[in-house]
């Protein structure tokens, strides 16, 4: 049994942490931070945790030593406070985006201003287990992952690892996201009569995301993938579709080998691509909740277009389900452990 | 063990499977017919046509 705090845990990601937390039989959540809700039980900002724990929020300055800390903030919060963090736990989870990127320049690039603990980004581990498991393994310190960029990388990898996409090409990503994608802090864009029934386009070019693919995608080639992001309606949900060409004439055969070859033994990344039915194709609704990333294609033989298909749960395997799963690697627990629920349905 | 015509997967034939049985493949849900038992032999099984059932 380890002892596990989360700074944080009043955002979105840090209530699906608890949740899944709360169900880990190898740890024990001791400490949950929120400095604005200092003194509340926990379920009463995530009402899912009524009856599921007595856990109060506390203030980061109140926070004491522990087995291994998650970092549930804002973007660039963590990095300030590092080094203080890392002197009371000797294993940290960070969910945020400081620490997912290697090379400081590319942060730099990337969120338009320079990182303030450059030192400690070699630390981190990019945390997508199916890319750096055995790295977690040994690991002290792992970062957490982009939703929509987990959405991207899962969805080319398997082409990518079996050499049929080399990077001579553009790669278009285009992405629909849910609203929770924006975090628990109200905004314009999030009032109801501005967001509700919404096709909106958001980022179309120049996604913070794409650093992170063309890195997680670098030792293959120096991929140009970009993503487009479109806000729709959904809560939870990530539904990447990634256009570009293959070589014409390829079979279903062919591409159901490489995705069999990428995807067989990975727990939680699954080929959805099936010939008949109505769920043929990966659906980010069906995953709500799950740590489960669905995976798939359609290809035109006659062309060789095709377009990769993905479905994430943006909380779950975008954010807290991919954290959950690299402690259990850098704990050296079951990695599935707590991560197992299948989703419902309708 | 026998393959999906369609995607490659492998196919686990039942104990008491039968000629002309069908049955789904796990992969991609293809509907495959046993075409023979000896030698064992799938193939995708065939659609529903216009003038069945008239």
């Amino acid at each position: 049994m380890i002892r596990v705090g989360i700074v944080g845990a009043s955002g979105y990601t840090g209530g699906e942490l608890l949740r899944l937390l709360l169900t880990h039989p190898e740890i024990e959540v001791v400490q949950a931070t929120s400095e604005s809700y200092i003194g509340k039980f926990a379920f009463q900002v995530h009402p899912q945790l009524r009856g599921q724990t007595q856990l109060r929020f506390i203030g980061r300055d109140a926070l004491q030593s522990c087995d291994l800390l998650f970092l549930a903030l804002p973007h660039g919060e963590a990095q300030k406070y590092i080094d203080r963090y890392a002197a009371l736990a000797p294993k940290i989870v960070d969910l945020s985006a400081d620490f997912r990127l290697r090379d400081p320049a590319a942060y730099a690039s990337t969120y338009g201003h320079e990182h303030l603990a450059p030192e400690w980004l070699e630390r981190f581990v990019y945390g997508l287990p199916e890319l750096t498991r055995n790295s977690l393994r040994s690991a002290n310190y792992a970062s957490g992952v982009g939703c929509n960029a987990t959405a991207t990388t899962l969805a080319v990898y398997a082409l990518v690892k079996a050499g049929m996409l080399p990077p001579t090409q553009p790669i278009i990503a285009d992405i629909k996201v849910g609203s929770s994608e924006a975090g628990s802090t109200p905004t314009d864009s999030s009032h109801h009569p501005a967001r509700s029934g919404i096709v909106r386009p958001f980022q179309l070019t120049g996604h913070r995301h794409e650093a992170e693919v063309r890195q997680s995608l670098a030792a293959a080639g120096a991929y140009d993938i970009r993503l487009s992001v479109t806000s729709v309606e959904l809560v939870r949900g990530v539904s990447a579709a990634i256009h570009l060409s293959l070589p014409i004439g390829l079979s279903d055969k062919d591409l159901w080998s490489a995705y069999r070859a990428a995807w067989n033994t990975e727990p939680f990344v699954r080929p959805v691509h099936e010939k008949s039915g109505l769920h043929r194709h990966p659906e980010p609704r069906l995953l709500a909740g799950t740590n489960y990333a669905d995976v798939g294609w359609e290809y035109d033989p006659a062309t060789g277009r095709t377009v990769l298909l993905s479905a994430l749960d943006n909380l779950g395997k975008g954010a807290a389900g991919s954290a959950v799963q690299c402690m259990n690697l850098m704990c050296g627990f079951e990695e599935t452990t707590a991560l197992t629920f299948g989703g419902f349905y309708p | 063990m026998p393959e999906c015509p369609e995607c490659g997967a492998a196919i686990t034939i039942p104990a008491n499977a039968m000629q002309h049985e069908l049955l789904p493949c796990p992969d991609c849900g293809t509907e495959l017919e046993i075409i023979s038992l000896n030698p064992l032999t799938l193939d995708r099984a065939p659609e529903v046509q216009e003038d069945w059932g008239e």
